[in-house]
């Protein structure tokens, strides 16, 4: 302490900011910062241009899986006579039409003049300008007699599973998917955050929150396979809920995400000041006044936040729905959350194994839709939380 | 320790302690807050003032490990009794803090909050007036009545502390304690709070803890001297500023420590 007295001697020498070595160090620092500077660029660069790459690749192969490639077929008097015998099959004759076309030609009702007809894969393939010589020469043909034309696969968004390319459909899985994230959330945003408040603003500090806070901490971590084997063992064999049924896809993938909304909103909770509480208790609020009129309000941004993310690692969830059946092959788009269904992700991962070359572009145009969903689901969530925090 | 006054004290605590675990904060603390004076709590920081003052409405009750032992009675009815009701007694004893915490909401908002949850108002004329009251004993009307829609947290520091005080008196409470209710404001909004004070005076029981000693003489008609979680001495304002009976408060009063 005898140095701040007033009697001590001045330093006799006084720094030189100047001298070189100084100047030196400062150099040093500006390149220091100058490197982390292009280093965190680089950084984003990167991950942007993984981004970047993923989206094009997808648009490239994906979007010609929105379009369709028809054939005109003239219905001459053989082809009318193979109608009104019911044979419709016979009537289309040569091979450039899709397996199902036949279905589209008794469903459409015409018996003359001419109808456009869905192309076969192999056709269709050509026409994208990647199909096989011997379909590039019939694909030639039909162009040279004007009979092939290139339409909106409208059968590709309003559709469901089917076994030929040409006529699947997204519909089903994607309202798979609407049916089992509304299941999803009504459950785990309730019990998730209930869960919260109690834990953040009731619960004791003792060694048993501590050990919920652990298995908590633990469940956002299990793999989530491990999901799908405990809503197979309860939900199916244990309280018998229907098979593949978004009911208990949305119950299974609740499970999931439950734990990080929990989490999230444990840590927005504990982020609300605490004189906002005392305040609210010093005029004579109650415990659960303090929580629903000041608290919540305060953290639901943060709650949200963490919501997005967990629904949005649901949405996107495989491997647990496959335990539970919703990789059947499902024809039909789900009437209801108890009816057999699949989902997004895993119409990806069914279509994506099929060995026809016309699934190709058909899993990139779901990849696109599914990407479509989950903007679309993120874009509504922060949409939502702008709307409270301005509230405030 | 004397704790005579003239009329029939608003308050009584009678052989207080407060445990926070293990550790005393409060040592055997007796008191009686007068009905028509303010009351001010001084004493080093550390001294157990603030602890004291919030085992009065009962604040203490969120802090888990807090334990009070004794007995502490609003107009003879023991506020840690299974009669009394806590949320009750919290808007009977009200309660200013030391930092301004305005909710953030409009300054409307946060005056009606209070005798919203309680249903003091059964329209919206009536929550009108009552808002309007309210800022008006706190002194901040004329600064706020064009724009009440507006965030309170978007006031000053000495207009959000007085917009508090506003939220306390609007339930209509009996008591109004008030922890350091100007440490956090320049000497001009201090004023303003102290003038206040003046005026609230009568109206409510007020208990004030305080920092400055000066303040205590200023807006104080009795002053408590805590030390070390022990009430040490309590009497007229002008008594102990001036003719302290305890050697430890002429020391404190004088500078000696603290």
């Amino acid at each position: 302490m005898s140095g701040l007295a007033p009697s001590a001697p001045i330093d006799p020498t006084p720094t030189d900011w100047k001298q070189s070595a100084m100047q030196r160090r400062i150099r040093r620092r500006y390149a220091a910062e100058r490197r982390f500077r292009l280093v965190g660029l680089g950084a984003v660069l990167l991950s942007g241009g993984f981004l970047a790459f993923l989206l094009i690749t997808m648009m490239i192969n994906g979007l010609s899986g929105f379009s369709q490639t028809e054939v005109r077929l003239d219905i001459g008097p053989s082809q009318a006579a193979a109608i009104a015998a019911g044979n419709h099959e016979a009537a289309l004759g040569e091979g450039v039409y899709s397996e199902g076309a036949w279905v589209r030609l008794r469903d459409g009702g015409v018996r003359q003049g001419s109808v456009w007809l869905p192309a076969s894969t192999a056709i269709d393939s050509a026409a994208k300008g990647e199909g096989e010589a011997v379909a590039e020469v019939a694909y030639q043909r039909l162009s040279n007699e004007d009979r092939v034309r290139t339409r909106i696969n409208w059968g590709f968004l309003t559709g469901a599973d089917a076994t030929d390319p040409t006529l699947v459909g997204i519909w089903g899985a994607f309202k798979g998917s609407l049916l089992t994230m509304m299941v999803t959330i009504l459950i785990a945003f309730p019990v998730g955050v209930l869960s919260a408040v109690y834990l953040e603003e009731y619960a004791p500090r003792n060694r048993w929150t501590d050990m919920i806070e652990v298995s908590i901490n633990n469940l956002a971590a299990v793999p989530s396979i491990i999901f799908g084997l405990l809503g197979l063992a309860i939900f199916l064999n244990v309280m018998h809920l229907p098979r593949s049924a978004p009911i208990v896809g949305g119950l299974t993938l609740a499970l999931m995400t439950m734990p990080v909304i929990v989490i999230a909103g444990r840590n927005a909770i504990k982020s609300v000041p605490p004189s906002i509480r005392d305040a609210a208790l010093g005029i004579g609020a109650s415990r659960i006044q303090v929580v629903f009129h000041h608290v919540l309000p305060l953290a639901l941004p943060g709650i949200l936040t963490g919501t997005i993310i967990g629904m949005a690692r649901a949405l996107g969830e495989t491997a647990p729905l496959l335990m539970i059946g919703m990789r059947a092959f499902i024809a039909a788009p789900p009437g209801g959350f108890s009816e057999p269904a699949t989902v997004l992700p895993v119409q990806i991962f069914l279509w994506s194994d099929e060995v026809s070359r016309g699934f190709v572009e058909k899993t990139s145009a779901a990849i696109i839709v599914l990407l479509a969903f989950l903007l679309a689901m993120n874009g509504l969530a922060i949409y939502l939380r702008n709307r409270f925090e301005k509230r405030w | 320790m004397d704790i005579e006054t003239t009329t029939i004290p608003k308050m009584t605590a009678r052989g207080v302690s407060v445990f926070y675990g293990d550790k005393k904060a409060i040592d055997d603390v007796s008191i009686d807050v007068s009905r028509e004076n303010v009351t001010a709590f001084i004493g080093p920081s550390g001294c157990g003032k603030s602890t004291f003052l919030r085992t009065l409405n009962r604040m203490n009750d969120t802090i888990a490990s807090a334990r009070v032992e004794g007995r502490i009675e609003l107009d003879g009815e023991d506020i840690y009794g299974k009669a009394m009701d806590v949320v009750q007694l919290r808007a009977r004893v009200g309660m200013v803090f030391q930092k301004p915490n305005p909710f953030p909401k409009s300054i409307y908002e946060n005056v009606a909050y209070g005798p919203r949850i309680h249903g003091l108002a059964s329209s919206r004329s009536e929550m009108d007036v009552i808002v309007e009251r309210s800022l008006k004993r706190a002194g901040l009307w004329d600064e706020v009545k064009e724009r009440l829609q507006e965030s309170g947290t978007a006031l000053s520091g000495g207009q959000q502390q007085r917009l508090c005080i506003a939220r306390a008196i609007a339930v209509d409470p009996e008591v109004i304690l008030m922890d350091e209710p100007c440490s956090a404001l320049d000497p001009i909004a201090t004023a303003k709070i102290e003038e206040l004070i003046h005026e609230l005076r009568g109206r409510y029981a007020i208990v004030i803890v305080t920092h400055n000693m000066q303040q205590a003489a200023r807006v104080s008609q009795r002053t408590a001297f805590f030390h070390l979680g022990v009430l040490v001495e309590y009497g007229e304002t002008t008594e102990i500023f001036t003719n302290p009976r305890q050697t430890r408060t002429k020391d404190y009063i004088t500078g000696r420590y603290g």
